[in-house]
């Protein structure tokens, strides 16, 4: 027996079963004791509740949704909220970081001296903290009777009120598609792989599949139009209350401007360090080739940084989609408040946690899978990347 | 024929400003336009924070409101409610030596005579000791303050180092156990490094806060407070894990080779070879990754914690203030901004020393 553990091998697997033996064990004894408590509450264990109707409703979704949905359906649409919110914020911080880190990479001292500012007062104090601000200055904003307006958008305490197409929904889905592709077929096209024709031809072919896909949104636009109401519904009183339009509850606009300011002051970071990491030979060699600054920007300096960037990007937008759980600082039915309700409100604590981690993971994964596929593809083959 | 080569003369100040932000029409109405946003921008906020602001309670949260500007009142009126919590009145100085304790521990060990591992150990050890027995009292004749009288400054500051401190060592383990050479091991725990990092720091939280006490047997609960530290400790060690990893990595494996040589046991090697070179590597993200926890530390108020932020919620949620959320809302993001602000202006520093010390 001495001898045995005097073995390596013997003494190695010994160590690695104890180690993941104790971890399982552990585990283990606490899923047994939990199913034990949750018992003795009279809630048993398993996944039946997932077809019982929940009772309680959720405050924004995307899917119709009544108290008498079953859990599933609840637990699809946090998805979809988070999802949601978690795109809203990422579209809008990518667009707030690029202006700030453009501001800060410039050669204008005021510019930068502008973006480091903003870059530092808010990356510094914490997103609940500026979640909660933001709430209450949205929440403490006039009530609709006397609401700003500005442009046919109306700032009030029940949410923002915007113009809106008069469409039904599933056609403003297919609208929202339209100009999605309007924006990714040509990027699409713009693989050499794609398309062997030459680079004006290429261009041609680019602006018309975008134009083509633009048209696609605006016909099904004017298709789906409610019956004799003008194209845009703007919203207006009536009585106490706003009609028409869009309406954007507080919980998502707070939400969604948060992790615009405070994300965008992170991404503005990361297009710094990705400007800062094109080599100035390249930027130098472009200049003495005779192109503008424009095309210097456009042709060499943006795809580079843009390879440079793409990574840390990534992890960010991950990041970004898991700040989403600030929803239930204020409220927002995200995917993470639901699996909490339905811990408060059917007490499958077990299940709820397990589906949480899994939904996460799912994010995360796909996430990180789309990025790695995107990252691949505009990759430099070979060596061409060196300052 | 000799050339030659006479430096320009040296641009007049007018030029020079020309230059800089006149030198296209582009650039001129960049300029112009930062310029005016900037002068907007500080005249309103200056307007706002400091002309027309009130900052005396004399008149009461009426004349306050009355005002145009900011109503920095509220702050004099409930300073103690944002610092303190729910400590009570008579024991304050307490809570505030408490956070005097911590601030001084952390500059501290922010200076490189106190960076070997026994003196960081033992200032942070001793500091916070200290923080507990000011905290706590029931010895040297202070009065007992249970944890769940806790709140404000000092209850952040308690989570933000008791979190380092548990998850610190926790990350050093996590990052030897991830770099393992018995497979089932690093795969085992890369799985539970994995696992931490993809979840919300939120939902951990929640987990340990709330669902825990179903899974652990009765003596093992422990107070709630504890139980989110730790939960908190051990998000921040999955994170630092990763970092702690990276900076053994830039560790020349000719280091361990030669130390393995000289027949060094494994402690040896980790402990005197491998820890201090990757730590030296790893100190710049380390400190960012100290600097997002701070900010984390806010979302225990989720849990229910009666920490900073929620109690200045409280600061103006009642009666007469309700109005003055803004002011609250600066000064705590005040207070914020102090702490992570210097924290990460000193990571800068560190950053920029090692890379001169590296040419």
């Amino acid at each position: 027996m001495v001898s045995l553990l005097r073995n390596q091998k013997v003494r190695n697997a010994l160590l690695q079963v104890l180690y993941v033996g104790s971890i399982a064990a552990m585990v283990l004894a606490g899923i047994v004791i939990a199913r034990r408590n949750l018992a003795d509450q009279g809630i048993t264990s398993g996944f039946d509740f997932l077809f019982k109707s929940t009772g309680w409703d959720v405050n924004f979704s995307l899917l119709p949704a009544t108290a008498n949905d079953p859990y599933w359906w609840y637990f699809l649409i946090g998805i979809i909220n988070t999802l949601f919110l978690g795109s809203v914020g990422l579209i809008l911080a990518t667009i707030v970081g690029t202006i700030v880190g453009l501001a800060r990479t410039s050669s204008n001292d005021l510019a930068r001296l502008l973006g480091r500012t903003y870059v530092d007062i808010f990356r510094n104090i914490p997103l609940i903290l500026q979640v909660f601000f933001w709430y209450a200055i949205i929440t403490h904003l006039p009530t609709p009777r006397s609401a700003h307006e500005a442009w046919g958008f109306l700032l009030t305490s029940r949410g923002l009120y915007i113009p809106f197409p008069n469409v039904g929904s599933a056609a403003f889905a297919a609208a929202t598609l339209a100009v999605i592709a309007a924006i990714v077929l040509p990027a699409w096209l713009g693989r050499t792989s794609r398309l062997a024709q030459p680079i004006g031809q290429r261009r041609t072919i680019q602006f018309a599949a975008a134009a083509a896909a633009l048209a696609c949104a605006a016909i099904i636009l004017a298709i789906g139009r409610m019956p004799d109401t003008p194209l845009l519904d703007f919203p207006a009183l009536q009585g106490l209350n706003l009609r028409g339009g869009l309406r954007i509850p507080p919980e998502f606009a707070t939400l969604a401007i948060a992790i615009a300011i405070y994300g965008g002051s992170y991404i503005a970071e990361i297009v710094r360090g990705g400007f800062k990491a094109v080599g100035t030979g390249q930027v130098e060699a472009a200049l003495s080739l005779g192109l503008s600054p424009w095309r210097v920007f456009t042709l060499v300096r943006l795809p580079l940084a843009l390879r440079a960037m793409l990574p840390i990007l990534a992890n960010q937008y991950v990041w970004l989609m898991k700040a989403t759980t600030m929803g239930i600082a204020v409220g927002f039915t995200d995917f993470f408040m639901i699996v909490a309700l339905t811990i408060n409100h059917s007490g499958q604590t077990l299940e709820a946690i397990g589906i949480l981690m899994a939904g996460f993971l799912a994010i995360n994964l796909s996430l990180a899978a789309v990025f790695n596929r995107i990252n691949k593809a505009i990759a430099l083959k070979g060596n061409q990347l060196r300052g | 024929m000799e050339m030659v080569v006479v430096a320009p003369p040296a641009p007049g100040r007018l030029e020079d400003l020309r230059r800089r932000f006149f030198a296209t029409p582009l650039q001129a109405v960049l300029s112009l336009a930062c310029l005016a946003i900037m002068v907007f921008l500080v005249w309103k906020l200056l307007n706002w924070a400091v002309f027309s602001a009130v900052f005396t309670t004399s008149g009461g949260p009426e004349a306050c409101q009355a005002a145009a500007g900011a109503c920095w009142s509220v702050i004099a009126a409930r300073w103690r409610i944002i610092f303190f919590g729910l400590y009570p009145y008579e024991e304050q100085w307490r809570s505030a030596l408490a956070c005097v304790a911590v601030v001084v521990m952390t500059v501290l060990s922010c200076i490189p005579a106190f960076w070997t591992g026994r003196r960081i150990a033992l200032v942070w050890g001793a500091g916070t000791s200290l923080f507990y027995v000011l905290m706590k009292g029931g010895v040297l004749g202070l009065a007992h303050v249970g944890e769940e009288a806790w709140g404000g400054l000092a209850l952040t500051l308690f989570i933000f180092v008791t979190t380092c401190l548990i998850g610190f060592p926790l990350a050093i383990c996590l990052a030897l156990l991830r770099r393992s050479e018995l497979p089932w091991i690093s795969r085992t725990t890369g799985l539970i490094i994995d696992g931490v990092r993809s979840l919300p720091l939120i939902s951990i939280l929640f987990t340990f806060a709330v669902v825990l006490p179903f899974a652990l047997p009765q003596w093992l609960q422990g107070d709630k407070l504890y139980r989110v530290i730790l939960g908190s400790a051990l998000f921040f060690s999955a994170y630092q894990a990763e970092i702690v990893r990276g900076g053994m990595q830039g560790v020349a494996t000719g280091q361990e080779e030669a130390a393995m040589a000289l027949g060094m046991r494994y402690w040896q090697r980790v402990s005197r070879i491998l820890l201090p070179q990757a730590m030296r590597n790893a100190m710049p993200a380390t400190i960012n990754q100290f600097v997002i926890s701070f900010k984390e530390t806010s979302l225990v108020v989720i849990v229910g914690f009666f920490e900073i932020l929620a109690s200045g919620n409280a600061a103006y949620g009642t009666g007469e203030w309700r109005f003055a959320y803004v002011e609250v809302y600066a000064f705590i993001a005040f207070i914020y901004f102090i702490f992570v602000f210097s924290l990460s202006r000193y990571g800068a520093f560190l950053e920029r020393r090692m890379s001169v010390s590296e040419r």
